[in-house]
Parts: structure tokens; sequence; C-alpha cells
């Protein structure tokens, strides 16, 4: 008998609808995983269940758990239930602890509001519970507050929140989209430990095939607010029977077609880079102590390459990137371009600066809102001498080699998709025809067929114009299918470097092999024999 | 949280010093003579003379401001020049008004805005979050001294609840003198109390569309629940700031509210010592207030600091 069964729920925001008929059912300790794009509706199907849908939002249907229909209970019921009953998790762990609260008060909350327990034994059952997700209070003590933990421990205190008093269903939106691989595996298995001791159901919301399937039993693919597949996991990752699951499979998969091989001319050369940051200081006076994010890199990119460099947040990828981008000094060390010293500040001439561009992951927050594309395309004119005569054409050009049309030049930004405006970056990236793009996690925030194309363009791009990818990023999948070689940092040093395929099939160094064991993949005989191309 | 006082308490230090400079080099400083400037264009060279004598306008500048500080810091504020009394006096004297005045109205602000704006943002959206809104915009835009002129014509010369102005003095007991205070205190805090209702209103809202609302809902949190356990004292931070500069406001700006109800307070004083170019008693009352408004300042720091554990390990 299913614990929760969800039939022909539909959902409507303000009349427009948002879930079309979807039908499923959990069993009781059962793993069930809903996988599909953003905007596909995973996340409020969801909502739905918990009844925290937005203001103006509309379910129709019936949500059977345990005797009851969750879409008609009364607000009073559903506090009951929520926390108790259904647990929930959410994506973002950085924001969804109140930064103003011990994590042992706000576990506690959860025992205390539906008056399981008075606060002594609720924050009896805090600690026992932190200890059971790995956050024993001999080390994390439950007067910590949530901007002292990192986001993986934080995403622990929600688990324990959650299943402060073993609910029978707990939802998980994405939980770990937002964490690092290792710390990835590590939330997954401390859920599948969960599910196994306490026989309580698991509903996993994600867009990573790969995670989905080393989790669930079954699999539900949705696509604009239809479940347009669902079986069995393997059976369903065997079979695609439907076009869209299919797509999905390939764009996960996909491999950019290139073109062009790297020369052998040296076109960035970082020897020795040292970079410390001060440290809160600990005394009113006297030197603040310092942290060396980037310890002694060297690396030098060829002509025409593509190098990888892979690590998790917090090794020092991204002060490294701002340092070749001559954004911040080096405190040891040397950066060249093409023979030229890299300095911050003015001392670096728009010469230099001209020969290298950026594309950063956020393609929402990296426009001005109130210039039209064609403005936003044309900044880096300001790095050449004296404005381009052709001006207006080249505009057209990049946006035409990005796969847009000129027209779309005199648009503002809001009025394009996440792919589209990573494609106006890309644009803007490719005007002043340098030699060097800098992509840092460009991709990470794009869903995976929009990711494919994106990846298509750049290996297209780097086959036209002979540029040269220093592709940084945390998803080793993504660096596989672009790089010719990678670098893996870990705490602010190279730990391993070499040609991409090497480095992953044969990996030397421990924590690269660590890396790529925690990478979730789906099992590679589960593909292999549909279509012949995997 | 200790490190965290003694560093404010540090930087509170160094912000009255250069304020003082700043305050010194202005008023005596500046180029022309402060005594010939305070008696005038007509004024007789003896007269000048003697004046400059008074208030020991021979010495070097840097010892003139020692000499200043230092007599400050004794509580030797000078002699007002058109008064003829020790400025601590008179000053004493007029914030024994002020300060309550201005404690009153932002008790009143404060007890009135906290729950307005947060039963507009509870209900956003409806008939009753725009008549608060709407109220409170009226409430910016009356004119405060008009304000006060309705209530002394209603409270005062209609009902004869409150007189219609004056201050006895605390020798004459307190309920007498909170009285006295009250018209004042309420036409005061009113489009303090409209600004703060909104910014209250704004800043609930803002905490109530953060993640971790929802994580407490999903945790089987009631929205009253939520709002009264997780969004109040996030929603403090910018209340705080606005608290802390409305007092500094009350505290000198209250002058005209102060003519309107015949009050002898801090406004006042430093209006008449600037129509009367008495520059002993503006050049103190003025440190006074730069010293109120740094202190308050502090202490919006520390209640920053109490709210959000974030900032108590700033460096």
């Amino acid at each position: 008998m299913s614990l929760l069964s969800v039939e022909t729920l539909s959902l409507a925001i303000r009349a427009e609808p948002i879930l079309r008929d979807v039908s499923f059912e959990i069993g009781a300790g059962e793993v069930f995983g809903l996988v599909g794009e953003s905007g596909s509706g995973k996340s409020m199907t969801a909502l739905a269940l918990m009844q925290l849908l937005p203001d103006g939002a509309r379910a129709e249907g019936a949500a059977r758990f345990g005797g009851r229909d969750l879409l008609s209970l009364g607000e009073r019921a559903m506090c009951g239930l929520r926390g108790n009953e259904i647990g929930m998790i959410f994506q973002e762990p950085m924001t969804a602890l109140n930064p103003v609260q011990t994590v042992g008060d706000q576990v506690a909350e959860t025992l205390i509001v539906h008056g399981a327990a008075d606060r002594a034994g609720a924050a009896a059952a805090a600690r026992d519970r932190l200890a059971r997700v790995g956050l024993p209070a001999e080390r994390f003590p439950l007067s910590r507050y949530p901007h002292e933990l990192s986001g993986g421990q934080r995403q622990r205190v929600c688990i324990a929140m959650a299943v402060a008093l073993r609910p029978k269903l707990l939802i998980a939106d994405e939980p770990t989209t937002a964490l690092d691989v290792t710390t990835q595996a590590q939330i997954l298995d401390l859920l599948k430990g969960l599910v196994a001791e306490e026989g309580m159901s698991l509903m996993l919301i994600t867009h990573d095939l790969a995670v989905v399937s080393g989790m669930a039993d079954h699999v539900a693919v949705m696509q604009d607010g239809r479940i347009v597949e669902a079986a069995a996991t393997e059976t369903l990752f065997r079979r695609r029977a439907h076009p869209y699951t299919d797509r999905l499979f390939a764009a996960t998969a996909h491999v950019p077609e290139r073109h062009g091989a790297p020369r052998e001319t040296p076109l960035l050369d970082v020897r020795g880079a040292v970079r410390d940051y001060a440290l809160p200081g600990t005394r009113l006076f006297g030197a603040a102590p310092t942290f060396r994010a980037v310890d002694g890199v060297s690396f030098t990119l060829h002509a025409g390459e593509s190098l990888g460099l892979v690590g998790e947040s917090g090794c020092g990828k991204s002060t490294l990137t701002r340092a070749i981008l001559g954004l911040e000094d080096l405190q040891g060390g040397r950066i060249t371009l093409d023979g030229a010293t890299v300095h911050a500040g003015r001392r670096m001439p728009a010469t230099l600066r001209r020969k290298m561009q950026v594309v950063f992951q956020d393609p929402f927050g990296s426009f001005n809102p109130r210039h039209r594309v064609a403005r936003l395309v044309a900044e880096p004119f300001h790095l050449l001498d004296h404005a381009p005569e052709d001006r207006d054409d080249r505009i057209a050009g990049a946006l035409e080699a990005v796969g847009l049309s000129p027209a779309d030049g005199a648009r503002y930004i809001h009025e394009f998709s996440g792919g589209q405006r990573q494609r106006i970056a890309i644009a803007r990236a490719l005007i002043i025809r340098p030699k060097l793009i800098v992509l840092d996690e460009a991709v990470s925030a794009l869903d995976v067929s929009i990711r494919a194309q994106i990846l298509d363009l750049l290996a297209d791009l780097q086959g036209r114009f002979g540029l040269s990818y220093l592709f940084i990023s945390h998803d080793l999948t993504v660096v596989r299918a672009i790089t010719d070689r990678v670098l893996v940092m870990k705490a602010g040093e190279i730990v391993e470097e070499g040609r991409t395929e090497t480095v992953f099939d044969a990996p030397a160094h421990p924590y690269t092999r660590q890396l790529i064991a925690a990478a979730p993949a789906i099992p590679a005989h589960w593909t292999e024999d549909r279509h012949g191309t995997g | 949280m200790l490190r965290f006082a003694i560093s404010r308490l540090v930087s509170l230090g160094l912000s009255l010093i250069v304020a003082s400079l700043v305050i010194f080099a202005v008023i005596e400083g500046v180029p022309g003579d402060p005594a010939a400037f305070m008696l005038g264009l007509n004024a007789d060279p003896a007269a000048v003379a003697a004046l400059r004598e008074e208030l020991g306008l021979g010495g070097s500048l840097p010892a003139r401001y020692l000499d200043w500080i230092g007599g400050m810091l004794r509580g030797d504020f000078g002699i007002s020049y058109t008064y003829r009394v020790p400025v601590a006096d008179l000053v004493a004297a007029r914030l024994w008004v002020s300060l309550p005045l201005a404690a009153y109205a932002l008790a009143l602000s404060t007890a009135i805005a906290f729950p307005v704006g947060l039963i507009a943002a509870a209900r956003r959206g409806t008939a009753v979050d725009a008549g608060i809104m709407g109220a409170t915009q009226l409430g910016i835009a009356v004119p405060n001294f008009w304000f006060a002129m309705l209530l002394v014509l209603v409270f005062a010369i209609q009902l004869r609840l409150f007189s219609a102005g004056g201050f006895p003095g605390w020798d004459e007991g307190i309920w007498i003198n909170v009285k006295a205070l009250t018209l004042p205190a309420v036409a005061l805090a009113l489009p303090q109390a409209s600004i703060l209702a909104r910014v209250m209103r704004s800043s609930v809202l803002e905490t109530l569309g953060q993640d971790y609302i929802r994580t407490a809902r999903a945790k089987g949190l009631t929205r009253r629940q939520a709002v009264f356990r997780h969004a109040l004292r996030n929603a403090m931070i910018p209340v705080l700031t606005i608290i802390g500069l409305q007092f500094s406001f009350l505290l000198a700006g209250a002058i005209i509210i102060e003519n309107v109800f015949f009050l002898p307070g801090l406004g006042r004083l430093i209006f008449q010592g600037i129509t009367q170019r008495d520059l002993v008693v503006v050049e103190s009352v003025v440190m006074l207030l730069v010293f109120a408004v740094i202190t308050v300042n502090f202490l919006v720091d520390l209640a920053y600091a109490a709210v959000d554990p974030r900032l108590r390990r700033r460096r």
C-alpha cells in the first residue's frame, strides 16, 4: 500500500497553468525521484503537497497521504502535519536557516511547535538528531550560529530539522545542487542511510539524472508541468520511451564536436603565483593574520587550447581567476599573458586587457538591466584606442556568432532567458576578438539541454576564431567534455595536471580520485544498449 | 561581543575628536574676529577689545582648542555673552526639557509604528494595508506644526485636557510636566511613527520572503509563529537604524514644536544663540548635539550586535 498517492494534480497560478494531471505514488520506505529542468514544475509539485504554494495558486486533484487528502486539509491540520509527518529540505542551505538563531534552537523548534517535547527534552533530541546527521555536539555545539557552518554542514542542520520527528515522508528539493561533489556524496549517503534506518520515504527532486540513478527506486520525468515518463529507475534509464527523456539523457552526456588543435605557443603563463588574504584581526593592534588562498601555482595555457581548472569551493580557483584577470595583485610569482606581465589596477594597459575577456556564472547578475543589449555587448570597445568605425556591424556580427539576431541588440536583458543571456555574455567577450576567454562556471547555472547548446557554441567559436579557454568549474562532466588538459586544485595548490582523458581515466593524486569517485554517475551498462550512441 | 563594544568605543572617541576639531575650526578658526562678529557692525572698538579679553581670544589656536576641550571635560562651557550665565547651566536646564521630550516622542513613535507596520506587512495587499499606507503617507505629508496647532485647538482649547503650552519645571512634580510634554510629543511622534511604520512594513515583508521563513513553515510553524519567531528579529536592523536617526533629530530638531508650545528646549536655545550671535552658546550646544548623535550611533551599533550574531565578530 502506498504512502502517498497523487492523483491528477493540476495547478494554476493566477489562471496560468503550472501543473497538468500529475499522478504518481510513493511507497513506504521508497525513494522516488522527480527529474526535470527548471520550470518543469517539480518544485511546485512538492510545494502543492505541503500547501506552501505562493499566493494566488490553486491546486486541484487529490494527494492521499495516510487516509487524508493533503490538498483539501485546512491550514491548522497542515501545520500539524508539516515537519511532523512530512519533512522538507530545500536547495539553498546558505539561506535556509535563520541567521540570528542558534542551530540547536532551530532543530529543537521542530519538536516544540508540535508539542512533542518540553524545552529540555527538545534540546536533548536536537543534540541527538544533529549527531545522527554528522554534527556531534562535541565538535558542533548547539550554540553555533548558521554563519559559523559551511554549506554542507548547514544542509545537515536542515536535514536534522526535517527528520527531528521521524516523519514518514521527506521531500528533498534539489538538496545537493548548491554543494560540492564530495559534500554532495556525503549528503546523499546520509539521506540514503536515513531512509534505510528509519523506514522513511524520500521524494527526491533534482535536475541531475546521475544523482537520481544512484538514489531512487522509481523515477518520473517532468516537462512543462506534466509527467512524461515514469518507471522503476533502471527500466526508465534503459528504455527512455519518451523523446524528452531521451533528449535529456543525450544532453547530460553531450560532448561537443571540437575542431582545431592547440598550438605550441604559450599564451598565458602563471609562475609560482601566491595570493594572501588578510584575515579579521584577533587583536586590536598588530599585524592581521593572513590566509594563503593561492599557494605557488604554476601552469601554462597554450594558444588555441582549452584548459580546465577544477576544484571545490574554497580551493582558491576564484582567487586565482581574479589574479589572472588582473583584478587583484599577487603577493608572489608572476602571470604573463602573451609575453606581457599582468598587474592589477591602472598599471594594466588596455592593449593587454583586450586580449582577455571573461564570462561569469550568473546570467542574471552580470548585466546592467538598464542598458540595451547592443550597448552591453559593445562594452569592451572602451579597451580599444579609438571606437571602431564599423561598430554596429561588429555588434551584429558578435550577436550572430552566438546564434542571436542583430535585432536583439535593441532589446533589454530581462527579455532573454538564462541560456540566451549567457550567449550575450559570450558575445560581449568575443566582440574585441580576445585571445583568451576565461569561463568562470559559465555553464553551471544552466539546464542540461541549454548547457549542451552553449558547449557546442563554445566549441564552434574556438574552432572559428582560434580562441583559448580557461574553463573553471566544479562540474567534472563538463570539464571532461570541453577541455584538452585539466588542472586539479586543492587548498590553493595544483595537485594534478595532465591531459583530460588521462586525468579522468587514471587519476594519479588521491584527491583527484576522491573527486571522481564522489561525482555521481549513471551506471554505464544502463545506457549503452538502447541507441548504441549512449 | 566585548571586543566589538571596545572597538566601537574607540571609533566613538575618534569621531568625537574629529568633530570637535571641525566645530572649533569653523567657529574660531575662520578668518575674522569672533568678538567683532558677535558685537555686530557698529560696535565700539573698546567693547570689542573687552570681549576679546573675556573670550580669551589672545592665545594661539591650539592653546585655545585645548582650553575649550579641557573646560568642557570639567563641565565648564564658558559664559554666555547674551545671557551672562554659565553655558553649562543654560544647556542643562534646556536638556531637562529636550531629552524627556525626545524620549517621550520616540517611545510613542515606536509604540505606534511597530504594531502598525507589522499588521500592514501581515495583511499585505488588503484594505487594512492600503489604509495604513495611506494614513502613514498623510502622517509624513502633514506639517507637524499644523498638526500641533490642531492638537492645541482640540485638546487644550475645546476639551481642556491639556495646557496649550509652557513648561512648569520638574520642581512642580512629574505628572504635570509629563502632561505638558504630551501634546508636543504626540505632534513630534506623528511623522516619525509614519516613517518608522513604513520601514517596519517593508523590512518585515522582505524577511518574510526569505528562505528561512519557508523552512520554518515547512517545520510546521503557522504563519503567525513564523513572523514572530523568525521574521521579527531579522527585520529589526533597518528599523534600529531609523530609530537612531530619529532620536538624534528629535533632540535638536524639535525647534518648531518647541516654539508652538513655548517650551524652553535646546532647539530654541541654539536658535536664539544664532540670532544673537552668541558663539559661545552655539559652539557648546553643537558639540553637545554631536556628542549625543555619536553616542546614539554607538548604542545602535550595540543593538545591531545584540540582534545579529554575525556582527559580533566583525573586525
